[in-house]
């Protein structure tokens, strides 16, 4: 158990002990797996609380449990606290206070809206951040997002899209069991968000972590998830499975009434869901 | 304003051609930078300077006893090379320079380095240096003089400081604005303290540590200066003060063009390292 600002209870690594007979099983379903991250009643407050009496807190109890190898996506109004909850797990919130139990597994990485590379390292170097002896691990991810050969450039050097993909190769090269990603494609255009969502796939059918994507693009959660969820208020308000066959196109009937749900629990008027 | 103007791409000059070659060749500047760089354009303004005077002084605009002509300077700098007393001179002022600018530049770091790393050095080290900064080196200097003497360590002593500052102050900038979205996202990735340093912190804060060895350059020369006028026995500026009392103005020159050849060198060495070390970075003058 690790010591938490605000009287958090954090238990890292303890999923990942009890784990190691299952991923052998390939045969097993994300409905069986064991769990690799469990959220319990999850109270988050920014400032002071003595101070701040007035001051309502953004996650008001947050429930939530993601399987191994589980793509979950967290959708939720600006501001609704998911950037709160996700921060949570990635152990950054130094400046909130609040209660709860997070455990999350050993190894998190976390994929940023900007690609937050360091603009002075060398791609390749930024890939290995951290790490030690892992250039050809690197090297190897990096061919795996499309960028096998650019080892040597600055990050300047590179197109956003190319940016993010270097920050996704930096999150794998760490073999996570967690992969957090806070609006990772927020500021992409559409087409690169096409491509990186096909890329994204296909990364987490290799690497198998559990995922938790923030995002505000409805199709995007629809299209990527195993499950989506939904802040709002302080709590997840909905669990939705994603329970579509082959491969998922916004035309599908099916994809359309999950968006439909979605959009009516956000909160958003039928006919200005269609854009 | 209506006019119709062709989109930029369409536009085609009489040189533009269509051939890959001509395309390969094409290199635009930014619209709103300061344009393309000209060759040699440090040299432009001297020459210039230089043209004006040797005009001056062959016309007798210049009076020679104000200002001795280009040629009769060259000329001197040529005797003083050939008796031997520009290289000693030289020697002893470069000498003191260069020591004064690496323990200057030893000092400012350390101090930077210990309080931008850690909240009691910033609250020991940030406010005397603060303070000293408002300070000028040479306004210490009488201190300096009774404590250490008219030696060559009151010198070296007095370029220290007159370093130290400036390397102190954007060195400790240079750290203490490095993103904080970098330091979570070393937290993020297991960075270990040192790793932090390494990686994060010091390359973060080069770019301010090399603004600061400019002024430092700068500052180390212009206490040379000041500090060999008062009672040398050698040094550029103890040439120049003698030369002062028997009026040879073409030696003072020669000694102003020394100052000038040294200080704009080196300070074209740090930009030259400036440019290699923060090749990462794009900027307007690239
Ligand atoms: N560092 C902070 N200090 C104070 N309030 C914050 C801070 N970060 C976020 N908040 C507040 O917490 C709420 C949730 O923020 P966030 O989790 O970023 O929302 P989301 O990511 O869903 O848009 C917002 O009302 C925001 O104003
Ligand atoms: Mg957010």
């Amino acid at each position: 158990m690790a010591a938490h600002p605000g009287g958090l209870t954090v238990v890292a690594g303890a999923v990942a002990d009890a784990v190691d007979t299952v991923t052998t099983d390939l045969t097993s379903t994300i409905d069986d797996a064991p769990a690799a991250v469990v959220v319990q009643d999850l109270v988050r407050t920014y400032g002071v609380p003595t101070k701040t009496d007035g001051e309502t807190p953004v996650l008001l109890g947050v429930d939530l449990t993601i399987r191994q190898g589980e793509f979950v996506a967290i959708l939720g109004r600006s501001g609704s606290g998911k950037s709160t909850l996700l921060r949570a797990l990635a152990g950054l919130d130094h400046d909130v206070s609040g209660s709860g139990t997070v455990v999350v597994p050993e190894r998190v990485s976390v994929v940023f809206q900007d690609s937050r590379l360091l603009p002075w390292a060398r791609v390749l170097d930024n890939v290995t951040l951290g790490l030690r002896h892992a250039d050809d691990l690197g090297r190897e991810r990096l061919a795996e997002v499309g960028l096998a050969g650019r080892e040597r450039a600055w990050p300047t050097e590179l197109s956003g899209g190319e940016q993010q993909r270097v920050s996704l190769a930096r999150s794998l090269v760490r073999e996570p069991q967690l992969l957090l990603a806070d609006e990772p494609f927020g500021a992409l255009d559409a087409l690169t968000r096409i491509r990186m969502h096909t890329l994204l796939r296909e990364l987490c059918a290799r690497h198998r972590p559990a995922v938790l994507l923030v995002t505000h693009d409805v199709d995007e959660a629809i299209t990527l998830a195993d499950r989506v969820v939904v802040l709002d208020s302080g709590r997840i308000s909905l669990h939705l499975p994603v329970d579509l066959e082959g491969t998922r196109s916004a035309a599908d009937p099916g994809f359309a009434a999950l968006r439909a749900r979605l959009l009516d629990a956000l909160g958003v008027p039928p006919t200005e869901g269609t854009e | 304003m209506s006019t119709l103007t062709l989109p930029r791409a369409l536009h085609t000059g009489p040189h533009s051609g269509t051939g890959t070659a001509a395309a390969a060749r094409r290199r635009t500047t930014r619209r709103l930078g300061p344009g393309r760089p000209i060759r040699g354009s440090a040299a432009i303004g001297l020459l210039t300077l230089l043209v004006v005077w040797s005009v001056g002084s062959l016309t007798g605009f210049i009076d020679t006893r104000t200002l001795s002509a280009p040629w009769t300077v060259v000329t001197t700098a040529g005797d003083l090379i050939a008796d031997g007393r520009l290289q000693t001179n030289l020697a002893v002022s470069a000498q003191r320079a260069f020591l004064g600018l690496l323990i200057g530049i030893a000092v400012g770091t350390a101090l930077a380095l210990v309080s931008g790393l850690s909240r009691i050095g910033e609250a020991f080290i940030d406010g005397p240096v603060q303070v000293k900064r408002a300070i000028p080196s040479l306004a210490l200097l009488p201190l300096l003089i009774l404590w250490l003497g008219i030696g060559e360590p009151m010198k070296v002593v007095t370029i220290t400081l007159g370093v130290a500052v400036p390397v102190y102050i954007h060195t400790h900038n240079g750290l203490r604005t490095i993103d904080a979205r970098y330091v979570e996202l070393a937290e993020t990735v297991g960075l270990s303290r040192w790793g932090f340093v390494t990686r994060v912190i010091l390359p973060g804060a080069l770019p301010g540590f090399l603004l600061g060895l400019r002024f430092a350059v700068t500052a180390a020369w212009l206490s040379l200066v000041v500090v060999e006028q008062i009672n040398g026995t050698a040094g550029i500026g103890y040439m120049m003060e003698l030369a002062r009392t028997y009026g040879q103005t073409e030696i003072i020159v020669v000694g102003l063009v020394l100052y000038g050849v040294l200080g704009y060198g080196s300070d074209a060495v740090v930009r030259l390292v400036q440019r290699r070390a923060l090749s990462w970075r794009r900027t307007l003058a690239d």
